[in-house]
């Protein structure tokens, strides 16, 4: 089965009942996608398919077939972190870095909804044209993303200085 | 407690302050403007944000095949039939091991029984048709893939006879016993007649305060890959303990020591949980018996069924106090829920007996035994929940005397540790508390409960006493490398959870030496590294520390020698020189100076490598060596839900010197969440019919989440401890202590409803 993976095209032989998450982890050696619950409990395996947020490990790799698929490993671009990256690093976002591919990519991808006018369950107006992405709206829409070294609160800073701008623009 | 132990306690008393290690200040601790107290940023950042840190389950290797583990369903008794057939006929299946073909193996010698045992219990493991807790593993499936191990477990099948077991804690209770020692400590101790004092007292609180069971819940999950090269065994492991686990390891397969490689370069967090469990012991086996590779990795229910957490206790606390507001009787007691096969009492009293003064004082300690898993330590074991009880009682006496809760800390702040009698190698509590209290707006508070409403939410204020023990481990030991091009290494076989420590002693050594940080390395997690560190008691800064400082000081001898006659430093001594600017320097003539790069060269060398081991830490017998802090916390109740949410947090420590004021935020901030979930969402559900854990998810185990958690404010004293290598003492467990006294006063003083089990939970308060 082919799959575009960080840019590139991948193809891959693996049993029907394997996870995403396998499938990156087991036979294709991309390891920063994290498995902690396997379960969809914890949001470790969070990875971006066509810029969507999903967990991983609740995927069977086989319905992502032709898709493309951003892992941590694909974040950064020719050699630089991605701002995200270093704001995780200048704000101390993690500590035994295990959480951290999820919390990344999860970021990304809510960023992508609040740009795009997705509520969330804290926002107030339903209706707003646009929605400011202030601490209680980042901190639910990142809830689905455990630490249990309990770096929440760099995240969200390093969070919120790197997409303070984000709104839906219409 | 020996003779032998008694006479040398003594001595220690009696010796010197300059003859003991921490007898003179460690020059390091005061000086400023360095690296040691810079906000360096994570020196394993980068690997980690980009997905190339690799964890324990992620170690390729030629041939590997995959684990599943079988769960036993009941929780005393034996096997009775095993039908291991239609799992062997699955495709891929390499084998299935039972205690039937499992190699034979020693058990492993349990924690505390030998310096470097780090066994959970002392079971064995999967010899037998014994059953002793309820989740044991009764077979290993290895298969070509992780998905044909996984099927062809689900075929195992397996029919028991149970045996009667004692899986209530109430019944289990009436049995309890005092453990042997407490880490060492009496289970018992008391300072007077406290019972008659209590019952003499002017204003007297005497309360049952239970804590239920926890788990550790790192979001890495255990995972061991194995391999036996010839006779070595290599375990790629998520470990906190390398060099114990090797050597226990070793015992177990009748190997030397140096057959066992423990490697851990990253371990996805910790908190006590990644020790030796019966996993690698079985991957171990495994492997042995297939003759292949192995990775095991727990599910997360296999987690719950396998690594043990924090017990439950029941714990009494009793205050009488003077009209003047001293404390006449302090009584902390109280019974742990244990196994007959484990050594870990959970030390709840030990916060009682170094706190606070008072005319008597009584603390004792029994444990249950029940038929489970084996609890373990978790993030300060005893110290998180015991000040839960007696910081929460200290609260009920304030306002029994009308008396603010900061006020009564004040007036019993004792001159000495009230049980040992030892001088405080250095105590600023009460600066915490000021500093906190200015800083949170404590006069703010309404002494009266419910008095302050926004809306359907009730908001009240508490606070409690946090602390936690200074330790550092025997068996330190460090090798410091030099090259001639500048550039330093220090290899400890120490751990990187995530506390720091690789960035923290980067700086430590940088200063010691006198190099820019970008210029030193630090490798750890591998047991065949120097050193015997454990990432426990928060030990290891100091640990590290010491062995730091001894290696530096071998390698200034190796450097005089190396310098010879017709250097700058001919004829100094060692304690006449210190590092400076990447050379060495005479201490009152800086200008007389050499540096690495000409010593080196001088001598013809490519680099100077040197390992010395830290002296014994006697300094914690000399002086009653402890970390402080007061946490504040303001809460909010919901008056229709029931619910808690908790608005602000203030954590005010007085913990020694701050190494790195960026990572200690994060260290104390983490402690001080995974306090939260103590005090109001985490409990691990245990039936006490089958001796079942009902919640095995981290769907059913509350972790606190983003939502959970407001910004947390934590501010430090920075005093250094003038006896502890850098005048640091460990910051990893201080944090979560104190934290459910704080919040369990707070929603008291939101609402007027005393919870005393945890967690706090909206049934509680509706």
């Amino acid at each position: 089965m082919r799959f575009t993976i960080n840019g590139r095209e991948v193809e891959a032989e693996f049993d029907v009942r394997t996870s995403l998450l396998d499938l990156l982890r087991d036979h294709l050696g991309l390891t920063g996608s994290k498995k902690g619950c396997n379960q969809g409990a914890c949001g470790a395996c969070t990875v971006l398919v066509e810029g969507e947020r999903i967990n991983a490990c609740l995927a069977l790799a086989a319905q992502y077939q032709g898709r493309s698929i951003t892992t941590v490993e694909g974040l950064a671009t020719g050699g630089a972190l991605h701002p995200l990256q270093r704001a995780f690093i200048e704000h101390d976002g993690f500590q035994c870095g295990y959480c951290t591919p999820g919390q990344l990519c999860s970021a990304v991808g809510m960023a992508g909804e609040v740009e795009r006018g997705v509520p969330s369950a804290v926002t107030a107006d339903l209706g707003a044209e646009a929605i400011a992405l202030d601490r209680d709206e980042l901190r639910e829409r990142m809830s689905g993303n455990l630490c249990r070294c309990g770096a929440y609160n760099g995240i969200v800073e390093a969070v919120s200085a790197t997409f303070a701008g984000v709104e839906k623009s219409t | 407690m020996s003779l032998a132990e008694q006479a040398m306690k003594a001595a220690i008393r009696l010796a010197p302050e300059s003859w003991l290690p921490g007898g003179t200040p460690d020059p390091l601790a005061a000086r400023k403007h360095g690296a040691l107290g810079a906000p360096v940023s994570r020196v394993d950042g980068p690997l980690k944000v980009m997905g190339q840190a690799r964890f324990a389950a992620e170690v390729p290797l030629p041939g590997m095949t995959y684990a599943a583990l079988v769960h036993g369903t009941i929780a005393r008794g034996r096997i009775a039939a095993l039908d291991t057939g239609a799992a062997e006929a699955a495709p891929g299946v390499v084998l299935v091991m039972t205690h039937r073909n499992a190699p034979r193996m020693k058990s492993p010698p349990v924690f505390m029984s030998a310096p470097k045992a780090a066994g959970p219990s002392d079971l064995p493991v999967m010899q037998d048709d014994e059953i002793h807790w309820n989740g044991q593993a009764v077979a290993v499936v290895l298969a070509e893939t992780p998905e044909q191990a996984d099927h062809a477990a689900s075929l195992v099948r397996v029919a028991y006879a149970a045996a009667p077991a004692v899986t209530a804690f109430d019944e289990a209770k009436r049995r309890a016993h005092p453990p042997a020692s407490i880490l060492g400590e009496p289970a018992s101790l008391e300072t007077g007649d406290a019972e008659a004092a209590l019952r003499g007292a002017a204003f007297k609180v005497d309360r049952t305060y239970r804590t239920p069971r926890y788990n550790h819940n790192a979001i890495e999950l255990h995972a061991a890959t194995v391999t036996w090269e010839g006779d070595t065994l290599v375990v790629h492991d998520a470990s906190q303990l390398v060099d114990a686990t090797a050597w226990t390891l070793a015992q177990v397969f009748g190997l030397r020591e140096d057959q066992v490689h423990v490697l851990s370069p990253f371990v996805g967090g910790g908190f006590g949980g990644k020790c030796l469990w019966d996993h690698q012991i079985l991957a171990a086996a495994a492997s042995k018996l297939a003759g292949r590779p192995v990775r095991m990795v727990l599910t997360r229910e296999g987690v719950f069924r396998l690594v043990g957490g924090r017990t439950a206790t029941e714990q009494r606390v009793a205050l009488g106090a003077k009209p003047d507001g001293t404390l006449a009787a302090l009584i902390h007691t109280g019974v742990a829920a244990m196994t007959a096969h484990n050594n870990c009492p959970e030390q709840f009293t030990f916060p009682a007996r170094h706190l606070y003064a008072a005319g008597a004082i009584k603390v004792s300690q029994l444990v249950a035994d029940l038929d489970m898993l084996a609890n373990t330590f978790m993030r300060a074991p005893g110290e998180s929940i015991g000040t839960f009880a007696l910081e929460c009682a200290l609260d009920e006496l304030a306002e029994e005397m009308r008396l603010d809760p900061i006020e009564l800390r004040r007036r019993i702040e004792p001159e000495k540790d009230p049980t040992t009698g030892l001088a405080f190698s250095s105590r600023h509590i009460v600066e915490a508390y000021r500093r906190g209290a200015e800083r949170f707006g404590w006069d703010r508070r309404s002494p009266v409960p419910r008095a302050r409403r926004e809306g359907d939410w009730l908001i009240g204020m508490g606070v409690a006493t946090a602390t936690y023990p200074y330790y550092r481990m025997p068996g330190g030991a460090g090798r410091i490398t030099l090259s001639k091009d500048g550039r330093a290494t220090i290899e400890v076989a120490a751990h990187e959870m995530g506390m720091g420590t690789a960035t923290a002693q980067a700086q430590h050594v940088a200063e010691r030496l006198g190099l820019p940080v970008e210029q030193v390395s630090v490798s750890y997690g591998d047991s065949a590294l120097a050193g015997t560190f454990l990432a426990g008691g928060s030990s290891q800064t100091a640990s590290i520390g010491a062995a730091v400082i001894a290696a530096y000081d071998a390698l200034v001898a190796e450097l005089l020698k190396l310098a010879g006659n017709d250097s700058p430093l001919a004829g100094l001594k060692p304690d006449e020189v210190e590092a400076r600017d990447g050379g060495l320097c005479r201490r009152d003539e800086p200008g007389r100076r050499e540096s690495y790069a000409s010593i080196l060269a001088r001598a013809g060398r490519e680099a100077v490598s040197v390992e010395a081991e830290a002296p014994q830490p006697l300094e914690a017998q000399k002086w009653s060596m402890h970390s402080y802090g007061a946490q504040f916390c303001e809460a909010r109740v919901n008056t229709v839900t029931g619910e808690t949410r908790v608005s602000r947090f203030l954590g005010s420590f007085d913990t020694g010197r701050i190494l790195n004021p960026k990572l200690a935020a994060s260290q104390f901030r983490g402690g001080i969440i995974m306090g939260l979930g103590l005090a109001l969402t985490e409990e691990t559900l245990f039936d006490e019919r089958t001796g079942r854990v009902m919640n095995p998810s981290l769907a059913e185990y509350h972790v606190p989440v983003h939502m959970d958690v407001p910004e947390i404010d934590v501010i430090w004293t920075d005093i250094p401890d003038p006896h502890s290598p850098l005048g640091a003492r460990g910051i990893g467990e201080i944090g979560i202590t104190g934290v459910g006294a704080a919040v369990a006063n707070a929603v008291y003083n939101a609402t007027g409803k005393r919870v005393r089990d945890l967690p706090i939970t909206l049934d509680k308060l509706l």
